[in-house]
């Protein structure tokens, strides 16, 4: 970790980019520098030497886990309630924008 | 004493003796929250008329005799964890119009005690926050002084239960969640160990630390709704098959002669308010005078869990907040005239749809987890998180439990903290590292410091950490603690 950690206004541009999110120029802004202070905080982790160190991505230490491949009876009024949360809709199809 | 005002225990035995029904308590806390909710503002659904229909169920079960301490008894849910047909709303915008096609596991467990579910409670947005200023709708308040925050993010689970507006509440803990409004409140919140209540249902938010957590007025109130939804879950891979203990049996034994208390160094020191420090030592004391053994002990990464736990965090929200993208349910920009592609359905969606910290959160996450960025932030922040489980590890050989205040300060003002984001994240500095370690804490009350900045004697948390799935020696301690002090007795005046 360095210490060059100041977000660029086009370095947000690209993230916002990368996360899908519309951002105003005053969000735009106004990110560069709170996620520059909030990086710059973090950088003290690089304080810690963590060379011999292996990563932990969860605390159970369990490996898989496995049900039975048996079938399951589902809901039979989820069907309905799914099509009702569908923002944009034609009869029980979810209508999208054309994508090509 | 007013219906309302009762603990799970007094009114589990009105209901059986027949001193009062399940639909006389369940209205009573009905009316209450119409009378109090406009100052406290807990609620953001109130489900009366489904919450009425489950009491009638309740005392038709109460009748034939049925025994479950959660039959017929009210509680609220934070509004992150999914309900069946009842909005959830993750206190977002995003989600102002979703609702659920199916029960989180731990609300289906709780239907099959009894419960009564009086409605949905306010939170930070997808529970990002510590006060619940970051909710899309509104801000709670704390029944102590209204002036105050009440905690957060499951702040409105605390304002609910300490305004008598619930029995408990369940909310969620992913980095002191529970435990600081608990504090904030005078109010017990239990996180419990990470993989001993399923999280199938709730809305995601940091998956390797979420924990699904109990507010309630008294320890064995607690100790009553873990032992109902806690275990394993084929829906929840993370869950363990071990044992559920008997809890309450357990709180019964009242000795702590052989247990060994930890007191970390590193929780004593400078960030701590001098007069909080002053009421957790008194409180270690007396726990000293109960039997138990005091042992100084060192944690010594305590300064990086904060910092630790701000990259994995915000990596693991960018990720569970990629679901969110306006086609299949929630706030779509899909049908404005802004929206002229696909691209702009999802950017424009996001844009409007998630709240300020939100969208911080998801923009670091971005960032860290980005090429190039990937080796300096997350896995850094992963091994580093090696070294804090580590010293836990290293200190619960020579110790038993562990105790620390909860919180470095009481209850801030409304507004205190909002501009300043860092400000607001080291409410966590006695918090993260339990998380970031997945074992189970419990804050209980122990006294009342005045704020410089008030009038009003706020409440004082202190924090027990226990061994990985060992709740029920810290619940133990926390009851016998609870039992030869007053301090829970002590209720916000109306």
């Amino acid at each position: 970790m360095t210490k060059k950690n100041r977000i660029s206004i086009e370095e947000v541009k690209h993230i916002a980019d990368l996360a899908r999110i519309e951002l105003t120029a005053q969000e735009t802004k106004k990110f560069a520098s709170e996620l520059s202070d909030v990086l710059g905080y973090i950088d003290q982790l690089s304080e810690v030497d963590t060379s011999k160190i292996e990563p932990v991505s969860q605390v159970t230490g369990t490996i898989n886990a496995i049900r039975d491949d048996a079938k399951e009876d589902s809901d039979p009024d989820a069907r309905k309630a799914l099509i009702d949360n569908f923002p944009n809709k034609d009869g029980d199809y979810i209508k999208v924008k054309q994508v090509m | 004493m007013k219906l309302n005002e009762l603990n799970i225990t007094q009114a589990c035995e009105g209901l059986r003796k027949k001193e009062f029904s399940a639909v006389e308590l369940t209205k009573s806390y009905l009316s209450h929250i119409k009378k109090t909710d406009h100052k406290i503002k807990s609620f953001i659904t109130v489900t009366e008329d489904e919450a009425v229909k489950q009491a009638r169920q309740a005392d038709k079960r109460i009748q034939n005799n049925e025994m479950s301490e959660l039959l017929g008894i009210p509680c609220s849910i934070k509004d992150i964890i999914n309900t069946k047909g009842v909005l959830t709303t993750a206190a977002s915008n995003i989600l102002k119009n979703y609702v659920p096609v199916y029960d989180a596991t731990l609300i289906s467990r709780l239907k099959k005690e009894g419960t009564v579910m009086l409605g949905k409670v306010n939170c930070d947005a997808f529970a990002h926050g510590a006060s619940t200023e970051n909710s899309d709708y509104f801000t709670s308040h704390n029944p102590w002084d209204l002036e105050r925050v009440p905690g957060g993010s499951s702040g409105g689970s605390a304002s609910a239960v300490a305004a008598n507006q619930c029995l408990y509440s369940i909310g969620t803990d992913t980095g002191g969640s529970i435990r600081q409004p608990a504090a904030f409140c005078n109010l017990v919140g239990l996180k419990p160990t990470y993989g001993r209540i399923s999280r199938y249902g709730l809305i995601s938010m940091t998956s390797s630390t979420d924990c699904p957590s109990i507010i309630a007025k008294r320890v064995v109130d607690v100790a009553i709704v873990l032992e109902k939804i806690a275990g394993l879950d084929q829906k929840d891979s993370t869950t363990i098959n071990k044992k559920v203990d008997d809890y309450q049996e357990y709180l019964k034994d009242e000795n702590i002669k052989d247990l060994k208390v930890g007191m970390p160094s590193e929780y004593f020191l400078n960030e701590l308010n001098v007069e909080i420090k002053e009421a957790v030592e008194k409180a270690i004391k007396k726990i000293e005078s109960l039997g138990a053994t005091i042992v100084p002990i060192s944690l010594p990464h305590t300064k990086y869990a904060v910092p630790t736990y701000y990259i994995i965090t915000p990596c693991e929200v960018s990720s569970n907040l990629a679901r969110f993208d306006g086609i299949r349910y929630g706030y779509s920009a899909n049908g404005t005239e802004e929206a002229k592609n696909l691209l702009d359905v999802y950017t424009k969606s996001r844009g409007k749809g998630f709240g300020n910290e939100a969208k911080r959160r998801i923009m670091l996450g971005t960032y860290a987890l980005s090429s190039g960025y990937y080796e300096a932030y997350y896995l850094k922040a992963q091994k580093v998180r090696a070294l804090i489980i580590k010293d836990f590890k290293d200190a619960f050989e020579k110790v038993d439990l562990i105790i620390s205040p909860t919180t470095p300060n009481v209850a801030f003002k409304i507004g205190q903290h909002s501009g300043n984001p860092l400000e607001m994240y080291m409410e966590d500095i006695f918090l993260s590292a339990v998380s970031l370690a997945g074992l189970p804490a419990v804050s209980v009350p122990c006294g009342f410091v005045k704020p410089s900045d008030g009038e009003k004697e706020m409440p004082v948390g202190m924090q027990l950490i226990g061994k990985s799935f060992d709740e029920k020696t810290i619940l133990k301690v926390a009851n016998v603690y609870e039992k030869n002090t007053d301090w829970t007795n002590q209720k916000p005046k109306d």
